[in-house]
């Protein structure tokens, strides 16, 4: 439920942005969503038509890059990629590790006008 | 084209680094208390309060969709509680947070302790410029639940599983669930407690105790650097 205030952020940051780059109407917000990061896309897209009324994003299309969860693995000393944050190592199975990225909520880029 | 490249939490980040200093400059350390609804936050809160009330003079943020009930038993001890209805939200978040902490009298090197929305899901995400999160699992609940949940339980540094004085009418194994939460989150610490019982909560006052001395390690850096 909370993609609705993550939607109202994302505005927020957007109207902030608008001054700096000047820009008066978004057409395509480039969004990065890591998979392991607390939110599910297809709630992000229906809250994104509902916040993004009568803003300068109105009708905007929402482009979402996903991203795939990687991890330093402490017994091999390498960085592995892992599908869940509770998945062992791929290579040697072991759980000591560390999420290095595939988490991230990220704004990369806006198309503008 | 413009480039952003901004985190969609970032104001949140912003006033929960706003909220970090405030509590550093003071002292104070403070924890947020993370939970599915039910899992007698409340209780182990109001008999943490009871027993640390003179030594860290503990004051509470409580966070609920409805009622001030909650705030209602905390100030039943004798403990400052300001009440955040989140309305339709499911989480605390940082802004919140700032302006309760505005209103609430903080004694200088005290406890703050956040108690959140009971929600396992959605409090993950916020920071709320606390020191640690503290997730607490009931034993009457399912011991999967660190990797039903796991961004809670990766976010959290310390788990208190509660309600242990009932483990001998369930079939609830301590050391799977504990197996589990180490699988999501390597680091993380797990006492067992009862706030009926009185099980354990010796170790949790030492966890709190330790983390305290951190936060006024934390100050006197920060004002020998002033």
């Amino acid at each position: 439920m909370h993609e609705m205030s993550l939607c109202e952020s994302l505005i927020g940051v957007i109207e902030d942005q608008a001054s700096v780059h000047d820009y008066k109407r978004v057409r395509t917000v480039f969004l990065e969503i890591g998979s392991l990061a607390c939110v599910e896309p297809e709630a992000l897209r229906f809250s994104f038509d509902l916040v993004t009324r009568g803003t300068l994003a109105e009708g905007a299309a929402l482009e979402i890059i996903k991203v795939t969860p990687q991890a330093w693995c402490f017994a091999c000393g390498r960085t592995v990629t892992v599908q869940q944050r509770f998945n062992p190592c791929p290579d040697c199975g072991g759980y000591r590790l560390r999420l290095t990225g595939g988490d991230s909520l990220q704004i990369k880029q806006l198309e503008v006008d | 084209m413009v480039q952003i490249e901004q985190d969609i939490l970032s104001k949140n980040d912003g006033y929960a680094a706003d909220n970090r200093r405030f509590l550093a400059a003071r002292g104070v350390l403070a924890l947020n208390l993370v939970s599915s609804p039910g899992s007698g936050k409340t209780t182990l809160l109001v008999r943490t309060i009871e027993d640390l009330e003179a030594e860290l003079a503990p004051a509470v943020i409580e966070g609920d969709q409805q009622t001030s009930s909650d705030a209602d038993r905390i100030r039943a001890t004798g403990a400052p509680a300001i009440q955040v209805n989140t309305g339709k939200g499911c989480h605390l978040d940082a802004h919140m947070v700032g302006h309760a902490l505005e209103g609430l009298p903080l004694d200088e090197g005290g406890l703050l302790l956040i108690e959140n929305v009971g929600n396992l899901v959605c409090p993950a995400a916020f920071d709320l410029g606390e020191a640690h999160k503290v997730v607490i699992l009931s034993v009457t609940e399912g011991e999967d639940k660190p990797i039903k949940y796991p961004d809670m339980f990766h976010a959290a540094d310390l788990m208190l599983l509660s309600k242990v004085d009932l483990l001998p009418h369930l079939d609830f194994d301590v050391e799977r669930c504990f197996a589990l939460a180490r699988r999501v989150n390597p680091r993380i610490g797990m006492i067992q407690v009862s706030a009926k019982s009185g099980a354990g909560l010796d170790d949790w006052y030492a966890w709190v105790r330790a983390a305290r001395q951190m936060a006024q390690a934390g100050r006197q850096s920060i004002s020998a650097a002033v």
